[in-house]
Order: C-alpha cells, then sequence, then structure tokens
C-alpha cells in the first residue's frame, strides 16, 4: 500500500544540490527512509535514505567512519536508528532483533566478522542456526553441510573440526561469507567482504555474488572500498558522506576515476575550508 | 552436486609411512593426552589417589573414607563447580553461591516448620531459593550492568546474613517431615555422590553437546560476535547463574540432611573457592570462552583427596593451607603449560 505513494520525498529534497537520480521504485525489497543515527557526541547517520531493489547488487562506498557499517547493522536488526523508516518487502518494520530481521529474509556479514575463535569452523557456520536432533546438536549434519557449503564455495580451509582461532584472515573472512551465503536469505548485506582476501579468494567471493544473484534471485548490499571491484560485481553504487548518500548512479554511468574525482574533490574542499579558517 | 563426500586429507597431517605406526600410535595417544582439557587434572587426581592410597594405605583405602571423600568432601564441590564451570565460561563468576547452600535449609525449614507447607514442597521452594538468588544476580550483573564480581559480594552478604537472621545464628534441627525424603537427597552415605556423577553427566552434555553450551561459550568467547550472531547474551547469563543458584541450594540442602543439622555456618566462601578451583584446575579459563565440566569433576576428587588424605596422615590443620596452596598453583603450572602445547600442536 505505501509502495502506490507516488514520489516518495526522498528523491526530491536534496538539498546538497548534488546527483541524486534514483526515485524510490516499486520493486524495492528494502528501504530506508530519513534514518539516522547518534553515538553519544557523534552523529553517524544523518539522514540515510537508501534503497534496493529486487536481484539488485548495490555497492555503498564511503571514507572510513563514513557510518557504513553503522547503516549496515541497522538494516540487519543489529542497532535501532533514532530516526527514520525501515521497509522491508513493502512493509514498514521496527527490526527489534538480528533473528527478527533473519525471520524477515535479511542477513549480514559483519566487518568484524562476528566469529568465536573457540569453536569449530562448522559450529561458527551454523552459531544460532544449529542443526538440532532435540535436545543434542547434530554436529554430524552440520559438520558435513559445512564441508559441502565450502567446497562448493572452493574456498580452501583444511578442516571444518579446526578451531577458528588457527585460520588465516582469508579463510577466516570465507567462513563468515559461506554462513550467511548459505543461510537462506534473500536480502544479504555484506560488509567489506573481500578486505582480507587474496586476488584469487576475491575473485571466488565475486564470482559467488554473481551466481548467487543469478541462481536465487539474492538481493545484496555490498560495501567495499576497492571502487574497481565495486563497479565490476555491483548494479549501482552509492555514497555515503556526512552521514547522507550523496551520490546514486548505475555502476555503468559511472567510472572508478569519477568516484575517486568525487572523494578527492571533497577532501581538497574540507582541506581549503580548513586552511581558510586557520588563516 | 550436493553429494560431495566429506573429505579432510592433511588431518592426519603429512608424515606416516607403515613403517613408523608404533611410533605413530604413541605419538597419537600422547596427541589425546595433550589435547584433551581434562587429561592433566586426571592424571593429578590419579597420581594423588595413589599416593595417599599406597602411602597411608589401612586408612585411606577404607570403605569409610572412600564415602567420607567422595561423598561428603568431592560431591558438594563438583557440583557447585558445575555452575561456577558455566558462569565462568560465559564470562562471569558467582562468589554468593555459598551463601545460597546457607540459606536453602533455612527457607526449607521454615516453609515447613511454620508454614506448614508439605515437606517435599518446601525441599522444592529450598531449591528454589537458588533460582531466585540466581536471578537476582543476572539482573544487577546483566540488566544493571554491574560486574558480577561486586554483584554476588553483596548478595552473598545479604543471603548470608539472612541466615543468620533466621537462625537467630544457632543450628536448627531438620525438620522431621523431610527426613523421609532427605536419605535420597543427602543424608545416605551414597547420595550426594550420586547426585554429583548424574549432575556432571548431564550438564558435561549440556556444555558440549546442545545449543546452551555452545551459545555459553560463543558469549564468552566472542560478546559482541555471539550478539551479532543473533545470541540473546543476557539470556544466557542470566540462566547459567540460576543454574548455579540451583546447585548452590541443592548442596547447602544435602550437606544439611547429611550432617542431621542445619547450621548458619555451613557453607560460606569455603564451598564456592574450591568450586571455583576445581573448575579452573579440571581447565575452565578464567577469562571466559573454554571449559570442562569433567574436569572440574576431577578437580574437585583431587582437592578434596588432598584435604582427606592430610586428614588420614594426621598432619596438622596449621601447615596444610602451605601444601594446598602449592599444590594448587603447580596444577595450574601445568595447566597453562599444556594448554601452551596445544596451541603449539594446533598449528602443526
Ligand atoms: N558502537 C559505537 N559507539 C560509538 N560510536 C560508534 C559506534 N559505532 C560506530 N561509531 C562511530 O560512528 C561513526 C561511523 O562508524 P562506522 O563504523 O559506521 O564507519 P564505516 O563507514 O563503517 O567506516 P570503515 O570504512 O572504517 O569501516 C564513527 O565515527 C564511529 O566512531
Ligand atoms: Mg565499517
Amino acid at each position: 500500500m505505501s509502495l502506490d505513494q507516488p514520489a516518495p520525498p526522498a528523491g526530491q529534497d536534496d538539498s546538497t544540490g548534488r546527483e541524486f537520480t534514483s526515485a524510490l521504485e516499486d520493486d524495492d525489497v528494502l528501504r530506508a527512509e530519513h534514518v539516522s543515527k547518534r553515538f553519544g557526541a557523534v552523529t553517524a547517520l544523518v539522514d540515510v535514505n537508501l534503497h534496493l531493489r529486487k536481484g539488485e547488487i548495490l555497492g555503498l562506498i564511503g571514507d572510513n567512519g563514513a557510518g557504513k557499517s553503522t547503516l549496515l547493522k541497522i538494516l540487519c536488526g543489529f542497532q535501532r536508528p533514532d530516526a527514520g523508516r525501515l521497509i522491508v518487502n513493502g512493509e514498514e518494520v521496527q527490526l527489534r532483533s538480528v533473528d527478527h530481521a533473519r525471520a524477515l529474509g535479511v542477513d549480514a556479514v559483519y566487518q568484524d566478522l562476528a566469529l568465536i575463535n573457540q569453536l569449530s569452523v562448522y559450529h561458527n557456520m551454523f552459531l544460532k542456526r544449529e542443526k538440532v536432533h532435540w535436545p543434542l546438536l547434530a554436529n554430524r549434519g552440520m559438520r558435513r553441510a559445512a564441508r559441502n557449503y565450502l567446497d562448493e564455495m572452493g574456498v580452501n580451509i583444511p578442516s571444518v573440526d579446526a578451531q577458528v582461532a588457527s585460520l588465516s584472515g582469508g579463510q577466516r573472512q570465507a567462513i563468515a561469507i559461506a554462513r550467511t551465503v548459505y543461510s537462506e536469505a534473500k536480502i544479504l548485506l555484506l560488509d567489506e567482504p573481500l578486505a582480507a582476501m587474496g586476488v584469487k579468494e576475491a575473485a571466488i567471493i565475486m564470482e559467488l555474488v554473481r551466481d548467487l544473484k543469478r541462481r536465487r534471485e539474492v538481493s545484496m548490499i555490498i560495501i567495499a572500498h576497492n571502487y574497481g571491484q565495486v563497479l565490476e560485481v555491483c548494479d549501482r553504487v552509492n555514497l555515503l558522506q556526512h552521514g547522507e548518500i550523496t551520490l546514486d548512479k548505475q555502476s555503468k554511468d559511472t567510472s572508478v576515476q569519477e568516484l575517486n574525482d568525487i572523494v578527492v574533490e571533497e577532501y581538497r574542499r574540507a582541506l581549503e575550508q580548513r586552511q581558510r579558517a586557520a588563516s | 552436486m550436493s553429494q560431495v563426500t566429506e573429505q579432510s586429507p592433511s588431518l592426519l597431517g603429512p608424515s606416516g609411512g607403515t613403517g613408523s605406526r608404533a611410533l605413530g600410535l604413541v605419538r597419537s595417544g600422547l596427541g589425546i593426552f595433550v589435547r584433551q582439557r581434562e587429561a592433566t587434572v586426571f592424571v593429578v587426581m590419579i597420581g594423588l589417589l595413589l599416593y595417599f592410597g599406597i602411602a597411608y594405605n589401612s586408612g585411606f583405602v577404607s570403605q569409610v573414607n572412600a564415602v567420607d571423600l567422595l561423598s561428603e568432601n568431592a560431591a558438594p564441590i563438583a557440583i557447585i563447580a558445575i555452575g561456577e564451570v558455566l558462569l565462568l565460561i560465559c564470562g562471569e563468576i558467582d562468589l554468593s553461591v555459598g551463601f545460597t547452600f546457607t540459606l536453602a535449609p533455612f527457607v526449607m525449614l521454615y516453609l515447613n516448620i511454620y508454614y506448614h507447607v508439605p515437606a517435599l514442597l518446601a525441599i522444592i521452594c529450598g531449591l528454589l531459593t537458588g533460582l531466585v538468588a540466581g536471578w537476582v544476580n543476572g539482573f544487577i550483573t546483566v540488566t544493571l550492568r554491574v560486574p558480577s564480581f561486586i554483584t554476588t559480594i553483596g548478595t552473598g552478604f545479604i543471603m548470608g546474613s539472612m541466615a543468620l537472621v533466621f537462625s537467630h545464628a544457632e543450628p536448627q534441627e531438620i525438620p522431621a517431615a523431610t527426613v523421609n525424603y532427605g536419605k535420597w537427597i543427602g543424608a545416605d552415605s551414597w547420595a550426594q555422590i550420586i547426585w554429583a556423577v548424574a549432575l556432571v553427566a548431564i550438564f558435561h552434555i549440556v556444555l558440549t553437546r546442545t545449543r546452551w553450551g555452545l551459545h555459553t561459550i560463543a558469549v564468552g568467547g566472542n560478546a559482541l560476535g555471539a550478539r551479532e550472531a543473533g545470541i540473546n547474551s543476557g539470556m544466557i547469563k542470566y540462566g547459567n547463574f540460576m543454574i548455579t543458584g540451583v546447585m548452590g541450594a541443592l548442596v547447602g540442602i544435602q550437606t544439611a540432611f547429611y550432617n542431621n543439622t542445619i547450621d548458619p555456618l555451613a557453607g560460606g566462601y569455603q564451598p564456592m573457592f574450591y568450586g571455583v578451583i576445581a573448575a579452573v584446575i579440571g581447565g575452565t579459563a578464567m577469562l571466559g570462552g573454554s571449559g570442562t565440566i569433567l574436569g572440574a569433576f576431577f578437580g574437585a576428587i583431587a582437592l578434596s583427596t588432598l584435604t582427606d588424605g592430610f586428614d588420614v596422615a594426621g598432619i596438622s590443620a596449621n601447615p596444610l593451607g602451605i601444601i594446598f596452596g602449592i599444590a594448587i598453583i603447580v596444577a595450574m603450572v601445568v595447566n597453562v603449560q599444556l594448554a601452551r602445547l596445544r596451541e603449539a600442536g594446533r598449528s602443526v
């Protein structure tokens, strides 16, 4: 019903005057409207308007501390926004918890990976989604499934019985991604999924992302710092600056050069301002 | 497509020709020993039992002493240690559990004598004292965010003092109506050890084979990560405080039946400290994230073998603390060093 409302205000009140091409569309699976979030004196998000279409891969970029992870944690139910609306599959929701978001088909890979060092690979992969023969854990089933997923992904993890503490950064990241990707969620939020990946592993993950999109009609938001990778795998790019989305473009309409220029330009302007203020 | 067989080629490591089979067996035997956290304390326990058994044959190996050792000394420590292991793993501690021990049998007594609550119900209410104490500890620690070290010192004082007020600081008689149940609970010489073994077995499975155990480890191993994964860490901690409280109450009621008196000076800090020490020398990390209930059980037997053994040996109480302290520290040193070996072994 709320979908029928023509031209939501988000697209219009673009006070920054910068490009903001997207109108919110009818087949959005996820929307954030006027979302804000403060941590004490720090305002992480001022007024975020973002939408994700069905089957779309959206790249979210921005400087360190821009608020990308904060936005992701709000979208996956881990944190609550101070104000604003979230709309999942056309219905406005107040996400109560990570579990609640999961029940709606939204799942996230966190920047810190949320792995438990003391547990084995397969227990981590099924954490909070354990297979159970009540009252006992169905360890054998989880072990086998974990092995299958990792083999299918093509990542090199010697043993699913190994403690996560003993794995490399890239292996840990692969496990965090695998557990979300194979969770049946339809909306995946990935916070810097390629940060610790080698060239080959990054290629594997990017292929996996494309494959997911093709086969399971999954929609995704991917936070990344490497604009080349973002443009390669994402359909659309959003730039988060000063707590707002200041750029929203189809990948094919922009380039690494342009994104670089915008960010560098921004930096130069801030520097000039500071110098002017100092003198 | 999904029928990929389980394969873990590098599990056995790169070595392993058929010729070196015997050597391999020895190595894997050593490997199990090093890998199994309970192994150290198990060896310590057997060593102590053998030492006192051989050195003080006639006194130590008697049946009377075995019952004393296990039912009177080891079982209460082991039962309290169950709760402390769970709490330590999820990053908390309960210093008040010995006072739950003190208070619970008085609750049973007063409900039965003054409020005419039927005996069995009164016993159950005594156990529920522990549940309530655990809930209060959870509320103050989790909801009001006071470190459990402080929380439980506070609640410990309160419960200890309540027991003194209730009893006018005088030992009280076991209510006659409850005596029939008493022999099942703790009066019978083997009752406590059977309870201890059963509870250790149950909670060993809870810790290693159920979601509750897995989530307890997760909360202590990475508090933020566990919450991000969707685990309700507050609920896990509340639950483990409540389990610990019930364990304390049970031991208190058992001890009252065993001694055939309800003593306001029973319990206190000592059983709690023994429980924590048993947990830690058994292989539970003080900083959370890992632990074993089986190890704590062996630790409880080792500790009570020491006290009991010195008793039989007729060593006076004065230097006992010195030997006890050294034994605890030595056990911990061995533990820590073996844990380092385990870490190293894992990367090979
Ligand atoms: N739990 C928190 N408590 C206090 N401040 C926080 C918290 N989480 C984030 N912040 C602050 O909010 C701002 C945005 O942080 P966020 O992690 O969202 O940035 P980011 O865009 O993900 O950066 P990066 O690229 O470095 O990961 C930062 O200034 C950060 O210090
Ligand atoms: Mg971030």
